[in-house]
């Protein structure tokens, strides 16, 4: 066991962190918001440059060869900054599928498009009646010669608005919520027969509602075994989960270092209001819980790797519980703290809160996850008690 | 990073749990399992194994009686040693004045107490705490006026855990009242509990045991021979000790088999004509706990591999982190366990927690959980209360 940032992974968190901290100050955020995707282009090819987007690739895919500590270490810094471009979508979740299920073809056509920041991916899976059930699918898709038709509608689906391919999962055979039956396929974005409406989010990332009407797809369009794709499913969703828990603890660090600086330099009663016991003992709180996400972060990101599905999906259940509820007392007292200047739109302490409440929501909030982890009984195994 | 245990670590648990499935006698065993007391005895014979196997005082310098063990083995060592049901080794001697003799003792005190105080020959108690000095332990005033060879001693000290099982002392003492800083002044001795003037009285705590004691000093005579380091710089001393406990402070391996009780009692259980353990509300109150837990432990261990507070000589930072969530989670930990049982937590059996055997058999685990839950209200107040920890978190690391 071994806590300790190699010597690469502490250049990777060094450049990551000098780049946001030279591009993506709360004032800049604000301008790349404002460009027509709701994100910066030019931000994307100094990822692309920096090499994070070829970050999780085998390096015979032409990629770098990073695992689950080096996403966290990129999301981490990208949840202190608030970063606004779709890195979990393309390189997280697109990126996911391809590695650990991609075929030969489709890891060399489009492994080394992510890279070089020329294909942006979505994941297509959440559907009206779906809430956090990854095997909720009603999405259809049937043999058609040697290929594929998809009908549905997948709402909710991250970065879908801007996405050159979509990676849908549709059902192939089987009842509603059946664990088997369910297909992977990947869409290209202008395809006939899908339509998207893209919107805003409440944290101001961007999403849409992705409608497929009778979207013909070629055989090789499918990822991994057609009908038995939920396993493959659950294990990118778990990663995903994983690097959105060290995006939490990013925000929720940055949220309470700018707080507890609020609580140094505000005045009121003649006084620092971090004079006032009650205010510091409320930010050692915050900071208790900041730790305690942490900890989960770094547990989710190794456990995401374990092969074993039930004590993967428990940890990362297990993180995302914990961190879901960190990141609504971090996020909720960071606006606390502040007072008045807290609730404005105008000052960033409030955008913490924003983005931490839907990290929370995304793939299922605390209370999902607690009542997953019950049913498959818990954390602590009789084995390693 | 790598943040799985290493083949060595997992060999090195399953060496650890086989000794004590093998070695640890089944009474003793059978106690930690059912939450009871243990007595002086079994402490001792606890302590007894671990040494003779080498192991009595793992974190100590390897020429001391040290294993030479990581911080990731001392904690698997910790772990199982609660799984196994076994006594903790005695804190006081082990990770109190154990390092304080090893960093400011002289040559012959650590010949002479050093092998002792890990056998357990010598059993030592705390008295720092006096009645008017309770979390401001600087404001201490029990009095120490040189005479010759000795000092004479004069005052009470108070919460002194185990003192009547305890045959040393280490306690502070005021040799200078005219200092200027309260903190100044303050001397580090070592008392043998026979010694004239001493006497025990018990206190008597709210789950009805015996843990805490008064101990009055009236013109005690202590020898010179028996104080640590310099006169007046027994603050620096105490201090040293008070970031010095890092690996065990959260008691994870305590809670974890408390939870695991838990849900064995529960099994047991029928609410609605079904197993309490069956019931969704109640195992997701539990798997709460659990992931709690999980994130303490994460904590802890991410505390123990960072040593560079320790090689800096600095307190951890992270120790009152430990501290306020442990001891919030043992507290959690017992009060489900009195929940689940229901009317059976409600008789008061005094001779059965303090280890008394107890023929009915049934639901005789049920009897611990209350007072349990009563005696662990002291683990948010005692070593510096929460809002104590608080207070140094929001100085030391916050600034504010």
């Amino acid at each position: 066991m071994d806590f300790d940032l190699n010597e690469d992974q502490r250049a990777l968190k060094d450049g990551v962190e000098r780049l946001l901290g030279d591009r993506y100050d709360f004032e800049q955020r604000k301008k790349h918001m404002a460009e027509s995707d709701g994100w910066s282009r030019e931000q994307w090819g100094r990822y692309a440059e920096m090499g994070l987007l070829a970050l999780p690739f085998a390096e015979s895919d032409g990629g770098i060869g990073g695992g689950a500590v080096e996403t966290l270490i990129v999301m981490e810094a990208f949840g202190s900054a608030l970063v606004l471009e779709p890195y979990l979508a393309t390189v997280v979740l697109g990126g996911g599928f391809l590695r650990l299920a991609g075929s030969a073809a489709q890891r060399a056509d489009l492994i080394p498009r992510i890279s070089d920041g020329s294909l942006l991916l979505a994941f297509a899976q959440a559907e009206q009646q779906s809430r956090y059930d990854l095997a909720d699918v009603a999405t259809a898709a049937r043999r058609d010669g040697a290929g594929w038709v998809i009908n549905g509608r997948k709402r909710y689906v991250l970065h879908g608005d801007c996405a050159d391919k979509i990676i849908v999962t549709a059902r192939i055979s089987g009842g509603s919520c059946d664990r088997t039956g369910i297909g992977l396929f990947i869409v290209d974005a202008a395809a006939a027969g899908v339509s998207r409406r893209g919107y805003p989010t409440q944290d101001r990332l961007r999403s849409a509602e992705i409608t497929f009407e009778n979207v013909r797809v070629d055989a090789d369009a499918v990822i991994g075994e057609p009908g038995a794709a939920l396993p493959l499913i659950e294990q990118v969703v778990s990663a995903a989960m994983a690097a959105l828990c060290a995006e939490a603890v990013g925000a929720m660090t940055r949220a309470h270092t700018v707080t507890v600086d609020y609580l140094k330099m505000r005045k009121q009663f003649g006084t620092t209001i971090g004079s006032f016991q009650a205010l510091q003992h409320r930010a050692v709180d915050m900071l208790v819980q900041v730790e305690l996400a942490r900890s989960m972060a770094l547990y989710a990101a190794m456990m995401s790797e374990e092969p074993n599905a039930l004590k993967r999906g428990s940890a990362v259940s297990a993180a995302k519980a914990q961190i879901g509820r960190a990141g609504h007392f971090v996020g909720g007292q960071a606006v606390q703290l502040h007072g008045g200047i807290g609730m404005t739109n105008e000052y960033m302490i409030g955008h913490y809160y924003r983005r931490l409440t839907m990290i929370d929501l995304q793939f299922g909030d605390s209370n999902h996850h607690l009542g997953v982890l019950a049913r498959t009984g818990g954390l602590l195994e009789s084995a390693e008690i | 990073m790598d943040l799985r245990y290493s083949d060595e670590e997992i060999a090195f648990r399953e060496e650890v749990r086989e000794f004590f499935r093998t070695t640890l006698p089944n009474d003793i065993r059978r106690k930690g399992i059912l939450g009871q007391r243990f007595n002086r005895d079994d402490i001792v014979r606890a302590t007894l194994l671990r040494h003779e196997r080498g192991w009595a005082t793992p974190s100590w310098p390897v020429e001391w009686g040290g294993t030479g063990w990581n911080a990731v083995k001392q904690y698997i060592f910790k772990e199982e040693t609660y799984i196994a049901g076994a006594p903790e080794p005695l804190g006081f001697n082990v990770n109190m004045i154990g390092p304080v003799i090893i960093a400011f003792g002289t040559e012959e005190q650590k010949k002479h107490f050093l092998p002792k105080i890990a056998r357990l020959d010598y059993w030592f108690c705390q008295g720092f705490s006096e009645p008017g000095a309770g979390s401001d332990l600087a404001s201490l005033r029990t009095q120490a006026v040189r005479d010759g060879d000795h000092y004479v001693v004069n005052g009470q000290k108070i919460w002194t855990t185990l003192a009547h099982f305890a045959n040393w002392c280490f306690l502070l003492v005021r040799t200078d009242p005219t200092a200027k800083k309260r903190q100044q002044g303050i001397t580090y001795l070592l008392v043998e509990m026979n010694t004239p003037g001493i006497t025990v009285r018990p206190i008597i705590t709210i789950d009805g045991h015996h843990e805490f004691n008064e101990v009055f000093f009236d013109n005690v005579r202590i020898p010179v021979a028996n104080r640590i380091g310099e006169e007046n710089k027994g603050w620096d001393y105490a201090k040293y000790l008070l970031g010095h406990e890092r690996g065990g402070v959260a008691r994870v391996g305590l809670c974890k088999l408390r939870l695991q009780r838990t849900k064995e009692f529960a099994s047991r259980i029928n609410v609605d004509g079904r197993p309490l353990s069956e019931n969704q509300s109640f195992r997701e109150r539990i798997t709460a706990l659990e992931i709690d837990l999980k994130a303490l432990e994460m904590l802890q261990l991410r505390a123990l591999s960072d040593t560079s507070h320790a090689r800096a000589g600095k307190p951890d930072p992270m120790a009152p982190i430990l501290k306020i969530r442990g001891s919030e989670l043992q507290q959690a930990t017992t009060e489900l366990q009195t929940e689940v049982a229901g009317y059976a937590a409600m008789e008061f059996d005094a001779d059965f927690v303090g280890g008394g055997a107890k023929p009915l058999g049934g639901e005789d685990w049920a009897l611990t959980v209350a007072p349990n839950q009563y005696w662990l209200r002291h683990t948010t107040i005692s070593a510096g209360t929460n809002e104590i920890q608080r207070n140094v978190l929001a100085k030391s690391v916050l600034e504010l």
